[in-house]
């Protein structure tokens, strides 16, 4: 991604009175790997992000579709790339149990830590929140380097994973104690890749959150601020504070596994007949609780940016005002704190008593709440709006009904009683894997679409991207809802062979050849996607700066691409909300944002 | 490229950005060691039998090792308030207790970690020790990283007071600000595992 | 307090010192009630009584807390609560538990 407007950027001065761009004159040209690798500025770093973690994505789904072919057809040797595996992991190509859970842990794993949080916040959130608030950069560039950096650090080393003696981690991306402290060298590489990740995303949220407080522009009050924004804002205090416990419990399971502790442990384990000869008195559900409170906000983490990508989508393209704006603040802001209230929903099947699962039972189901407001004001904000159905506005129409189903599902496994019965079933999958594939992915998929015309200059294919849309919505639907059917007939999940050897899996295995060859087709459906991607930032249509007509400041306030140079030409002031769309009497249908009253 | 707001206060919020990111950092932190002394709770409470700090550790050593750390955050307020004077030297100097003060701390630490040892108490030996030495020793890495940064700014960073010495107060009241996080940590771990 | 001002910076160099004082006539009191050996409720309770006041202390003083602005407020507040939480809920989660 090549900035030609950097050169007009360095000889555009302080502008008028009362406007501050650059307070120096000379400008030097910084070299190649001071300006591309270890850069500082923000839309440089976003566009990092972004590429290493569609990279992660692709490759964290590739591990997917060869554990597919196992869950399809059990004990039958990979075709074309069986080899590839080695005798350690598929002897003649067949998949060894060992193998399926290194593939099953580290799928979790890198599609979370290494493609989504990063694609949605590494890369969309570092992007477009300084422009959308007006800031030249963020709060702290310097950090933002190195939190790219560290991410990069801790990627290679789960990557590197896959190669030491015993393979990958597989202990589940959840690393569940006693059985990922016996666990092979992998979950030690595991834990050190966490630290890494952990610690970029701290550095990043501190950013992120000083950022958005610190820099807004002129006029920008909060209630002006676009909802992107806020979802970025809400999401970077979960990371703040949600993560540190994880990077605790990280060091009492290096501590387990390195220094002979038993912060974990149990007295009296047994392993293969042998008996273990650490201290014991440790507790299995410690790791739990400090997991799970981080990994329940994680999943507000995966969603909420997405909200946010979808909101900005939707008000462009219905040509109106979000409904309920204001609902839609105080509600993504009651999700991010009742997120941390909740997180032991996941353990009800681990000898809780009654009072405790009551409540968090309780707030599991007024969490629910916010999130309805939030989908019933994107359905809302769709009545009586001019909608354009173009590319990004597919794939943020398509979110709605999709994360609809997947938080609907989670109701049942809110509720203990039903969740006695769901627990651990390929009902679960089926759950949070709606709302973070036909959900989140098809909505950071509406931003790439939308925001690749700012960062490039230049338009995706439309026809491409139909494709892509219409291949993914079959087929991510064709992967995951036979999922509730199987889970409901308890077919438990990381089972190596899909089910087979369970009696009341019976009635339900054939759907694992269809959601496998779904799984598959959707591998396909990707390729017009990659093609357009790559090939429209060469041979794209070129357009103008706000393509979509948009409202808010990244679009009517700089180029496309911005300029290289602290974004704007002159700082933008702020003097409406942002999504003054069709405002009667205006000469456009839409009013920018920094348009004076 | 000017960033707003670095060495001087927004109106709104009346504060420059690294107060705000170093206090947001902190709040980590509290959740970090907060994961910790939970985790002492989970396992002391369900622990059969739980020993007494006075059994197994130097309590006189530790109080020694709690009067150093107090006072090095003292002579770490005094050393920002010493450039709020603008009287360098007893920055200088004040910075350089600290630092001091820092290593001592560390130095007895080796003392009672190594005679652990002797006596065989390793961090397998028991939950006690296991949590022992994991939070004194992430402590410890704290005070390692509270050492590094304090000597850059004594050594090479202080030349920033020539150049930009609004900024570098702020620096150097942020890294205050971390420093005496690690003293209020250490309160609280003193009484928990020497005296409980 | 306005920083620029040398007065009120001595004036606050005088609350340092008392701080201090106050800080290692605590650690004293600690030390000294840790040997009479209490029984555990007891002993926990005052200790953790004394090391919030030792803290608040340098938060307050050393730590400049008591002039903070707001928004340092609210996000200490939010993390409190949230400490709170991780405190209390997995401990009570164990107290509850299903025992046959």
């Amino acid at each position: 991604m090549t900035d030609e407007t950097s050169k007009h950027g360095s000889h555009k001065q302080v502008e008028g009175v009362g406007v501050v761009t650059h307070a120096h004159v000379h400008h030097d040209e910084l070299s190649w790997i001071r300006k591309y690798v270890f850069s500082t500025d923000h839309k440089t770093i976003g566009i990092q992000y972004g590429i290493t973690s569609l990279l992660f994505l692709l490759f964290g789904f590739t591990l997917m579709m060869i554990m597919r072919w196992q869950l399809a057809y059990p004990g039958e040797p990979i075709p074309w790339i069986g080899s590839w595996f080695g005798p350690d992991n598929a002897p003649d190509g067949i998949m060894l149990p060992e193998f399926y859970n290194q593939l099953g842990a580290m799928h979790g794993t890198i599609m979370v830590f290494l493609g989504v949080v990063p694609l949605a916040v590494g890369a969309f959130g570092n992007y477009v929140v300084p422009l959308q608030i007006g800031a030249i950069d963020m709060a702290f560039p310097k950090i933002n380097m190195t939190s790219y950096w560290v991410y990069y650090i801790g990627g290679v080393t789960m990557l590197v994973s896959f190669f030491l003696p015993g393979g990958a981690a597989n202990s589940g991306w959840t690393s569940y104690a006693p059985l990922s402290v016996i666990a092979t060298m992998g979950q030690t590489a595991w834990l050190i890749g966490m630290v890494f990740l952990i610690t970029s995303s701290l550095l990043g949220s501190v950013n992120f959150i000083v950022t958005i407080i610190q820099l807004r522009t002129n006029g920008l009050t909060w209630m002006r601020l676009p909802f992107f924004v806020w979802a970025q804002f809400v999401t970077a205090f979960l990371l703040l504070l949600a993560f540190p416990p994880l990077e605790a419990a990280g060091v009492l399971q290096l501590m387990d596994r390195l220094a002979g502790t038993s912060f974990f442990m149990p007295s009296g384990l047994v392993v293969s007949g042998v008996p273990l000869t650490n201290s014991g008195g440790g507790s299995p559900l410690l790791w739990q609780h400090l997991f799970w409170f981080l990994a329940h906000p994680e999943v507000y983490v995966l969603i909420l940016p997405a909200m946010g990508i979808v909101a900005e989508i939707i008000a462009n393209n219905t040509r109106k005002p979000l409904w309920g704006y204001k609902s839609m603040v105080y509600a993504i802001i009651f999700l991010g704190f009742m997120s941390f209230v909740v997180w032991a929903h996941h353990m009800f099947m681990t000898g809780m008593g009654t009072v405790i699962s009551t409540f968090f039972q309780t707030t599991t189901m007024i969490i629910s709440i916010p999130s309805i407001v939030i989908l019933t004001a994107f359905f809302l904000s769709l009545w009586g709006g001019s909608i354009r159905f173009t590319t990004p506005m597919l794939f943020a129409l398509a979110f709605v009904p999709m994360f609809g189903i997947g938080g609907l599902t989670g109701l049942p496994l809110g509720l203990a009683p039903a969740d006695i019965h769901l627990h651990d079933t390929y009902y679960v999958i089926g759950h949070f894997h709606y709302i973070v594939a036909p959900g989140t992915l098809l909505a950071l998929f509406a931003g790439i679409y939308y925001w690749f015309p700012k960062a490039t200059g230049r338009k995706m294919s439309d026809l491409l991207g139909k494709l892509h849309f219409w291949g993914s919505f079959i087929f991510l639907n064709g992967v995951f809802m036979p999922m509730f059917i199987q889970g409901l007939a308890g077919v438990s999940r990381r089972l190596y062979d899909g089910g087979q050897q369970y009696a009341h899996a019976q009635g339900v295995l054939q759907w694992n050849e269809f959601m496998s060859i779904s799984a598959w087709c959707l591998g396909l459906a990707q390729i017009p996607f990659i093609i357009n991607f790559f090939w429209s930032m060469k041979r794209g249509k070129k357009v103008e700066d706000n393509v979509w007509e948009a409202t808010t400041l990244e679009w009517t306030a700089t180029t496309s691409p911005p300029l290289a140079h602290g974004n704007f030409a002159h700082i933008p002031d702020v003097h409406r909300g942002p999504y003054e769309y069709s405002v009667p009497g205006g000469s456009r249908d839409f009013t920018p944002q920094n348009e004076r009253a | 490229m000017n960033i707003p707001y670095t060495s001087t206060a927004r109106p709104d919020t009346g504060l420059y950005n690294a107060k705000l990111g170093i206090w947001l950092f902190l709040g980590s932190e509290v959740m970090l060691f907060g994961a910790l002394f939970s985790s002492y709770v989970l396992l002391r409470v369900a622990a059969p039998a739980w020993p007494h700090g006075y059994e197994l550790l130097n309590i006189p050593l530790a109080t020694v090792n709690t009067i150093i750390l107090i006072s090095s955050s003292v002579t770490m307020v005094m050393s920002w308030a010493s450039l709020m004077l603008k009287q360098f030297n007893k920055y200088k100097m004040y910075m350089g207790l600290t630092i001091l003060c820092a290593l001592a701390f560390l130095v007895i630490k080796y003392f009672e970690y190594s005679h652990e040892f002797i006596e065989g108490r390793f961090p397998s030996t028991s939950s006690y020790l296991g949590l022992y030495f994991t939070l004194t020793g992430l402590h410890g890495l704290h005070i390692v990283g509270g050492i590094i940064v304090n000597t850059y700014l004594w050594g090479p960073g202080s030349k920033m007071w020539q150049t930009d010495p609004q900024r570098f107060t702020n620096r150097v009241e942020v890294a205050g600000l971390y420093w005496h996080f690690v003293d209020l940590v250490w309160i609280f771990l003193f009484p928990v595992l020497y005296l409980l | 307090m306005n920083p620029d001002h040398a007065e009120d910076i001595k004036k606050s160099v005088r609350k340092y010192i008392v701080v201090f004082v106050a800080l290692m006539a605590l650690t004293v009191v600690t030390v000294a009630i840790s040997t009479m050996h209490l029984n555990v409720k007891a002993a926990i309770t005052i200790a953790l009584v004394v090391a919030t006041i030792k803290g608040s202390l340098v938060a307050s003083y050393f730590m400049h807390l008591i002039s903070e602005k707001k928004v340092i407020y609210a996000t200490l507040i939010l993390t409190a609560v949230f400490l709170i939480l991780l405190m209390l809920l997995p401990v009570s989660t164990y107290l509850d538990r299903v025992v046959h």
